[in-house]
């Protein structure tokens, strides 16, 4: 019957579509089909979004270019998959990405209700609130029945609650599912303060027809640290992905940039020597190639230059690095020894 | 002496108020005191409305200019859609590519208004759909004739909605076929199963089934098996519309008179032969419009997948908006986008009515 | 090719048929199969959820239904704080749906039948304001005329500070549209209960009258005593509670207005976006019903002296309902399932509760379930009504 050949043939074609991935380990299937899966936000500008020509860019982004680098030796051997807020843990959970770098925060009950682990964190966030300057609010304390944008489903909306039961104060929500949106509402006056990642914030800021029109309250009310996540069940993998982005905090700490990296094969210090690999060893134990720092390195950069590179002081966003500088400055970035 | 008054009531003019223009007024606008008054409020209404809707899209818009332009003028920016519409209706697709999709489409709409001759009906035309559809997800696809691969995460804009609404209708169909005959099955349990399933997917929204595609269904599958984002929402919106159309079609069964069941049994015919050579013929042909009908929902419907974070045509719309630089101009996109949507949607059910009319009369 | 005359079979032909052939143990076979398929590609499923939901230690079950919710949502019907359980969250979305809903369905069924009228209006202009409403609406999606309305509340009314005021206690800002109502007292509720008293005693009353004039051909004006009862009654026990007529009047205090009743944004473009897009549907459901009717019936009733008033009610309605009603259960349904759409401009509707639960405790499953269920609920109960309401037409018919 035509029908049911119509049907075989298209059904075949879809089957084209499926992927059949490599049942088993994470890094094995990674190796197999030549790229990494990465999740990331897919509208947030300075952490994950594409410009109008489909070229990703941001810090998560940038932080599977590094993940991608490690495994095979070249930072685009990485595929981008936009996930929503709600979409995200599920497409982990699945299987239908590798890594998760799209802002998340590490809490307890994510890594034990929602089978995932976080690697070490790639930026260190906490909540604030934007406000407009008309408003003449001072403090975060003044907020007393105002009228909230937030993103639904994040820890930011559950600290907000948190916040303002703890100081006996209320508040209306304005629940929008995208960033975007969201900011729109918010510069629209639709509510009289937008709270979120104060790295957002920034953004958020940054994008407003007139930027000095708005301040961020002093308060910040969460600690958030924003950390790269894969799944459980495949420890070799979740090193790499922890020591990718170390390798960078590494790379800072010792002084290593995309431009010097080559010079610096040539050094005699233990240290970086052990880190490039001229010295062989922890390429090894992670399965990986010597090379694996240095490709980060060279391709992606270390921390500082992914950090200014995307959300800066000189970019849009005009973050000062605070608590993402090293522990050397008074920040909280830190390495352990790669030895 | 008759003769005579009869030819100059020939030449008397009928009263003024039955031809011509006043004539058509009085007729149509001014029947009846109330006739008047309603007239006259409407024309209230429009003088107080059209005019600044005028004012704000044509006189003092801008059609062409940069975003700070805009921020002078009172009127419609229209300069959004120019500036980002390539985005808007191609989105991610990659540079230097775009003719692709762009050939892709105008081949679906080439056929989409090739088919409207019911002249042209025939079994060859159903391959063609079938060469053109495999044409199309090739060109989209690529990987084949020099045409690099390109994921279907950067499939967006009015591509992804036309495939989403045409492959979906498409593979629907015979899955409604087939749901309607089970419906009107003898046997109790192919019976039950099929009325289950269509009340159950009428009875939720389409949301639903769009969050069941997104979060749910990876995680019904064997470990390390997944499927493509695009394809989970086309499976979604598939389930969904082969309800409606099992529906449609159950229609066209139940119009079926019993005699054509009699007399396909009385000619030794199989259930299955009934059912393909006497009764499905006719009874699809009764369910064109209300098909069309269906398909135009769908296309409507594939905006939802908005929802869950695919770059459909009113994502990438979104998408431009939410550029600092365009932030603002709403109202413009939304109503260029409602244009859009209205030409297709518009085509198709004027062309739904005009079929059903035909086919009324050919009855 | 060469036919063979198969040999006379000696056997009896009951034994000649085997099992495949027989239509009845075939039918009985092929049922057996597809139940086969059917439960065994459910097992499938159902195993491999089980055992990813085990292999990545993910919660299950409904266990998070006792557990603080810790958000906020924005309005409620009921009371409800960051501290309440998620069932409580999920029951202020249900809620929050069936008021949309509920009122979407009046004002749907008001302005679609009146664009349905007006549609078929001999008055040209009329008819093709009608007619481009009807084509306007129908054919662009729900979901953009949604995000449309909601752009144009947010984009074009002013701050709560620069509110317009047009009449006193009315105020309109891109918080929503805010007016004064009466403040709470004893009495409104006693009123409220006297009003459904008369309604149902109307119905009561409307029953017996038509009884009467069954039997004796005098008419008898329900209708019109209900409708004088039910608007003076309840004014009656309003001046017997000393007539209160304190104002519960909106005003600005801090960031936004306290007192008087709100509509929020959110809330008037889904509703707006629902009740334009449906009622283009149901006009042209009114307008088939209204044509549906033979012009025999009308002259017929002109006949036989029915006065127009009543060539409309005893005539027409009762037939042209016969024709409107099912098709407008179905778009009342559409209606309900559309208001789903609020997740997407930030309407706490049952949709959004659930999407939000679902984003905090991981649970998709059981969250998408909840969400079908709770649709499933309400067309099963519509489908209910809708065959209690075929039966009762059906006796009418006689």
């Amino acid at each position: 019957m035509k029908l049911t050949k119509t049907l075989v043939l298209v059904l075949s074609l879809c089957l084209m579509l499926v992927s059949f991935a490599h049942a088993g380990k994470d890094l094995d299937a990674v190796k197999s089909k030549g790229f990494i899966q990465a999740g990331v936000n897919g509208s947030l500008f300075g952490f994950g979004m594409p410009d109008a020509k489909g070229n990703w860019a941001g810090l998560d982004v940038d932080t599977a270019r590094a993940i991608a680098a490690a495994i095979f030796g070249d930072a685009s051997k990485v595929k981008f998959t936009p996930l929503s807020a709600q979409q995200r843990f599920t497409a982990l959970q699945s299987g239908e990405i590798d890594v998760l770098t799209r802002n998340g925060t590490q809490t307890l009950s994510r890594e034990t209700q929602l089978g995932l682990n976080f690697v070490s964190v790639n930026y260190y966030d906490g909540q604030g609130f934007l406000v407009s300057k008309k408003l003449g609010v001072k403090s975060a304390k003044e907020l007393d029945g105002a009228t909230i944008c937030v993103l639904p489903g994040t820890t930011t909306e559950q600290n907000a609650a948190d916040y303002f039961r703890t100081n006996k104060m209320s508040w209306k929500p304005v629940v929008i599912e995208s960033t975007a949106e969201l900011a729109k509402t918010f510069f629209a006056g639709r509510c009289d303060v937008l709270t979120s990642d104060a790295s957002q914030l920034a953004g958020t800021r940054a994008i407003a027809q007139n930027p000095k029109d708005y301040i961020i309250l002093p308060e910040i009310i969460s600690k958030e640290p924003l950390a790269p996540a894969v799944r459980h069940g495949d420890d070799q993998f979740r090193d790499i992905v922890d020591f990718s982005v170390l390798a960078m905090i590494n790379a800072e700490e010792l002084g290593i940039t995309s431009k010097n990296v080559d010079e610096m094969l040539k050094s005699k210090n233990p240290v970086i020597q052990r880190f490039l690999g001229t010295s062989p060893g922890n390429g090894k134990s992670l399965g990986l190639d010597e090379k694996w720092a240095y490709n980060i390195i060279k391709q992606v950069g270390n921390y500082g230059e992914v950090f200014e590179r995307n959300v800066g002081v000189n970019t849009t966003l005009g973050i000062e690095r605070g608590l993402n500088a090293l522990w050397t400055n008074g920040g909280l970035m830190y390495s352990p020894p790669f030895k | 002496m008759t003769e005579a008054t009869t030819a100059k009531r020939a030449q008397l003019k009928p009263p003024i108020s039955n031809v011509g223009v006043v004539g058509w007024l009085y007729t149509n606008l001014f029947s009846t005191w109330y006739n008047s008054l309603l007239t006259i409020i409407m024309l209230l209404m429009l003088a107080w409305s059209v005019p600044p809707l005028f004012q704000w899209a044509f006189v003092d818009s801008l059609w062409n200019s940069s975003a700070a332009a805009c921020r002078d003028i009172d009127g419609a920016c229209w300069s959004v859609i120019p500036n980002n519409f390539r985005f808007i209706i191609l989105g991610f697709f990659p540079e230097g590519q775009e003719w692709r999709p762009i050939l892709a489409m105008v081949l679906l709409l080439g056929l989409v208004i090739y088919s409207k001759e019911r002249s042209r009906w025939k079994k060859s035309l159903a391959w063609l759909w079938l060469i053109n559809l495999i044409v199309m997800g090739t060109l989209m696809y690529g990987g084949v004739l020099g045409m690099p691969v390109v994921e279907t995460a950067q499939w967006s804009g009015l591509p992804l909605t036309l495939i989403l609404s045409f492959f979906g209708m498409i593979v629907a169909y015979p899955l409604g076929i087939l749901l309607a005959l089970g419906r009107r099955s003898k046997l109790p349990a192919i019976k039950t199963l099929c009325v289950v399933y269509i009340e159950m997917i009428r009875g939720v929204p389409l949301i639903s089934l769009l969050f069941m595609s997104s979060i749910m269904f990876p995680l019904f599958l064997p470990e390390g098996v997944t499927i493509d984002k695009v394809l989970r929402a086309l499976v979604a919106i598939i389930l969904f519309a082969a309800a409606y159309i099992a529906e449609v079609v159950r229609g066209g069964l139940q119009a079926m008179p019993r005699g054509q069941y009699e007399a396909a049994d009385s000619l030794g015919l199989n259930y299955s032969n009934t059912m393909r050579l006497v009764i499905l013929p006719q009874a699809l042909k009764i369910v064109i419009p209300p098909s069309v009908g269906v398909l135009l929902s769908v296309f409507k419907d594939t905006s939802l997948v908005v929802i869950i974070a695919l770059y459909d045509v009113l994502k990438t719309t979104m998408v431009t908006l939410s550029n600092p630089e365009w932030a603002g101009y709403s109202k413009e996109s939304y109503i260029f986008l409602a244009l859009l949507y209205f030409c297709f949607c518009y085509a198709m059910s004027s062309y739904s009515r005009r079929l059903e009319k035909e086919l009324h009369t050919g009855h | 090719m060469k036919h063979k005359i198969p040999p006379t079979s000696t056997k009896p032909i009951e034994a000649a048929v085997p099992f495949w052939r027989d239509a009845g143990k075939r039918a009985i076979a092929f049922q057996i199969v597809a139940l086969f398929i059917v439960s065994g590609a459910s097992y499938y499923l159902f195993s491999n959820t089980q055992a990813n939901l085990a292999r990545q230690s993910i919660a299950t079950g409904f266990g998070f239904w006792g557990k603080e919710a810790s958000f906020e949502i924005g309005e409620s019907l009921i009371r409800y704080s960051a501290a309440d359980t998620y069932a409580r969250a999920l029951l202020v979305g249900a809620l929050n749906t069936l008021k949309v809903s509920f009122i979407g369905i009046i004002l749907t069924t008001i302005l679609g039948s009146l664009v349905g009228i007006a549609r078929l209006s001999s008055n040209w202009l009329v008819s093709k304001v009608a007619g481009s409403f009807i084509e306007l609406m129908q054919n662009i999606p729900v979901l953009l005329q949604l995000f449309f309305w909601y752009a144009v509340f947010y984009e074009s009314f002013p701050s709560p500070r620069q509110a317009l005021n047009p009449i006193k206690g009315v105020f309109l800002c891109n918080r929503g549209f805010i007016f004064a109502i009466p403040e709470t007292h004893s009495a409104h509720a006693v009123m409220g209960w006297m009003f459904l008293a008369v309604l149902v005693g109307g119905w009561f009353l409307n029953r017996w009258g038509y009884q009467r004039q069954e039997l004796t051909g005098r008419p008898f004006p329900a209708g019109r005593i209900t409708a004088a009862l039910a608007l003076f009654l309840p004014l009656l026990i309003w001046a017997l509670y000393g007539a209160p007529t304190a104002m519960n009047i909106p005003e600005l205090r801090g960031f936004n207005f306290t007192g008087g009743l709100t509509v929020s944004p959110e809330f008037g473009a889904l509703l707006l976006g629902l009740v334009l897009y449906t009622s283009a549907f149901v006009a042209e459901i009114v307008r088939a019903g209204i044509q549906s009717i033979n012009r025999g019936q009308i002259e017929a009733a002109k006949a036989i002296a029915l006065r127009p008033g009543q060539v409309l009610r005893l005539v027409i309605i009762p037939q042209a309902l016969r024709v409107i009603i099912p098709p407008l259960t179905s778009q009342m349904l559409n209606l309900t399932k559309n208001s789903s759409l609020a997740v997407a401009i930030g309407y706490a509707d049952f949709v959004a509760v659930a999407n939000t639960t679902i984003n905090q405790t991981g649970q998709a499953i059981e969250g998408v379930a909840m969400i079908m269920v709770v649709y499933l609920f309400f067309s099963l109960t519509t489908s209910v009504f809708m065959n209690w309401y075929n039966k009762h037409m059906a006796l009418v018919e006689r």
